[in-house]
């Protein structure tokens, strides 16, 4: 007799994070079997520092220019642009039209990141050159970091933190803070990281409601047309979308009323997804309750008045900067240059 | 005319229960008139016990009369519970008001820990993200392997949101539960050597003083992670420390210590630990319910009804002697 043991293993295949991770898996098997030197006059040109691991392996595995390396981008690009055939670039540099226009040879743009809009994808298509991203590989650790920003901020972690390791304990009580379980958590974005915060969400007893371009059939969450409505009817609010023309500054001075001096806003998007100044503004006065934020509109500059505030939590845009996921970002980014490069289905194409 | 409660606050708190001031009298032994203090200590039969103000021989000494303590906490650590079955003196605790609210706190403190949220946002506090660049990468939260030492209902809560989280879930606890299905060791140091993340929930008791002891914590292994919102007592802090500052544990997130407000200043330069103070279950709902819950045993009691959240102390095999 077949024990239930064997369907749970044959379930877990595809449901466990194994499963879902299979893109990294085949990117695994593929820089297992490609011998490093079959690439090295191929020239992939990085913009800049964004994982020591993920140079190293360009270097022995490709001709590696480094964009940082010379004071004179321009004239560096100049004279090395026949060379280079790939370009790796990530959420602070990828590869807009100038860059796009300066190499003739230019075939792919493989993205260290998922977010795309350092990159110029109209330019791409036009002149055929391929893009990937690192989808699903940092979708669970940008989900933690939005359900952990949210905890840090209701429950005043960090500020606890410090309240002891400034020695305060000894002479006064910290005092009560804010529950978490059970609030309604509005999405903005159900996409992968959007429904994989809903997920852990959900397991703290929080209603979801959410936001998204169209009604998603399969998510048996409430779906609300408008951003302004969605804030209306939640506790905490979370920015989770892709950044477009159409999604910049959606979290405008409305939707923060909206949201109310009990509401928080939690940003693991982009900076421009919020109007900043009207941020800080509402947090300052007191109509928006708090804020978790690990992305703003010019990183690194992050608008002073923030320091001052205790219901603020800010991180330096750190959503997917595990050690366990660089690896696997990098590792997807070398996969689909070498597949390119080889002839191969790319694994994780966007153009 | 309102029964009459002892109420007892020898604890460092300032908390006060309004809701059992309007349907009570308390009898409070700091306040109370010397001539209705002393006419009425001989008879008062209910205590409720404030915080971790101590409940032990002395103090049941004073009150012959006394039939139950009510206490404010979910752990009864402070409150001698042999001495109370002894003497035929019921105890109720503070049942589920704290539950949600500490696993919630378990689950931020370990978040916390792993992505050295706390360490992070005090680097871009100090200006150092213009300066120095990028924050170094911490670890990832999603699949790892969790003990939890104590599956009661806050170690049961826990579960159910790290699953979320793709975390397994093993544990230890004095012995197996009938409806949990996750993998048991019957000791600490084997659950140890086989999770990633210990989160120690459990009640503190003769039997689990120092149950993390430093055995535990080597199994546990240089990245593994502590969490702790149980009692300080449970772990060998002097041990931990030095675990911590040699880099031997991965990292730590503390709600507890042993002498509190005390917290071991070799923690205070550590980014791979986040301390608090404990405020696990300190939000307004939790202390609304645990008034509700106050107020139902007393009543109850009055009533000769059943308790809601009594304690079986006849169950508590380390108290029979």
């Amino acid at each position: 007799m077949r024990s239930s043991s064997f369907f749970h293993r044959r379930r877990r295949k595809f449901s466990s994070p194994q499963g879902r991770n299979q893109n990294l898996h085949r990117a695994l098997r593929i820089l297992s079997v490609v011998s490093p030197k079959l690439m090295e006059n191929k020239g992939v040109l990085m913009t800049c520092p964004m994982s020591s691991y993920l140079e190293e392996q360009l270097q022995k595995r490709f001709r590696l220019l480094k964009l940082w390396d010379s004071q004179m981008k321009a004239d560096f690009l100049k004279q090395n642009s026949q060379l280079i055939s790939a370009v790796v670039g990530n959420t602070v540099l990828g590869a807009d039209s100038e860059l796009i226009d300066s190499l003739p040879n230019l075939e792919i743009v493989s993205s260290y990141s998922v977010g795309l809009d350092k990159i110029d994808l109209v330019k791409c298509k036009e002149r055929g050159i391929r893009v990937t991203n690192t989808p699903d590989v940092l979708t669970d650790d940008v989900a933690d970091l939005a359900i952990g920003l949210a905890l840090a901020t209701l429950r005043k972690i960090s500020v606890a933190d410090g309240f002891l390791r400034n020695g305060l304990w000894k002479n006064s009580d910290f005092g009560l803070t804010t529950k978490f379980s059970g609030k309604s958590v509005g999405i903005i974005g159900l996409g992968r990281i959007g429904s994989a915060i809903a997920k852990r969400a959900k397991a703290f007893g929080c209603p979801i409601g959410y936001h998204s371009r169209s009604r998603k059939p399969n998510a048996n969450y409430k779906y609300y047309s408008s951003v302004i409505d969605l804030a209306a009817n939640c506790q905490i609010l979370v920015v989770a979308c892709a950044l477009t023309d159409e999604t910049r500054h959606i979290v405008n001075r409305e939707v923060i009323d909206a949201l109310g001096p009990k509401g928080i806003l939690i940003n693991i998007g982009r900076g421009p997804h919020v109007d900043e100044p009207e941020l800080v503004s509402a947090l300052v006065e007191g109509r928006l309750g708090g804020a978790g934020l690990d992305v703003y509109e010019n990183e690194p500059e992050i608008p002073e008045k923030l320091f001052q505030l205790q219901n603020v939590v800010l991180l330096s845009h750190v959503g997917s900067d595990t050690v366990e996921t660089c690896k696997a970002m990098a590792d997807l980014v070398l996969a689909n240059l070498e597949a390119h490069f080889l002839g191969k289905p790319l694994l994780t194409p966007v153009v | 005319m309102a029964s009459i409660v002892l109420y007892l606050n020898n604890s460092a708190k300032d908390i006060t229960f309004p809701l059992l001031e309007d349907r009570f009298q308390f009898l409070n032994p700091n306040t109370s008139s010397d001539s209705l203090f002393s006419s009425l200590a001989g008879t008062v039969r209910i205590l409720l016990c404030v915080a971790n103000s101590p409940v032990n021989s002395e103090t049941l000494d004073k009150y012959p009369s006394l039939e139950c303590v009510v206490g404010s906490t979910t752990g009864l650590n402070h409150i001698d519970l042999a001495e109370c079955r002894r003497r035929g003196i019921r105890v109720t605790n503070a049942g589920d008001a704290f539950a949600d609210d500490a696993a919630d706190y378990a689950v931020g403190l370990l978040i916390e820990t792993l992505r050295r949220i706390s360490a992070a946002d005090r680097f871009v506090r100090a200006g150092s993200w213009a300066v120095k660049g990028q924050f170094p990468l911490s670890y990832k939260v999603w699949g790892k392997r969790v003990g939890i030492a104590g599956m009661g209902s806050i170690g049961r809560r826990i579960s159910k949101r790290l699953q979320a989280f793709g975390c397994s879930i093993a544990y230890n606890s004095r012995k197996p539960k009938a409806n949990i299905s996750f993998p048991f060791y019957a000791s600490v140091q084997e659950l140890a050597s086989n999770v990633d993340i210990l989160v120690v929930c459990c009640a503190l008791t003769n039997e689990t003083r120092h149950i993390i002891n430093r055995d535990v914590m080597k199994a546990l292994g240089k990245e593994g992670i502590i969490v702790n919102i149980g009692r300080g007592s449970l772990i060998d802090e002097k041990e931990m420390v030095k675990l911590l500052v040699k880099g031997e544990i991965g990292g730590a997130g503390l709600d507890v210590f042993e002498n509190e407000p005390v917290v071991p200043r070799e923690l205070h330069a550590l980014d791979n630990v986040v301390l608090s103070p404990h405020r696990g279950g300190a939000v307004p709902e939790s202390l609304l319910r645990l008034q509700e819950i106050m107020i139902a045993n007393i009543e109850a009691f009055f009533a000769n009804k059943p308790l809601l959240s009594e304690i079986e102390l006849e169950s508590l095999s380390w108290i029979l002697s």
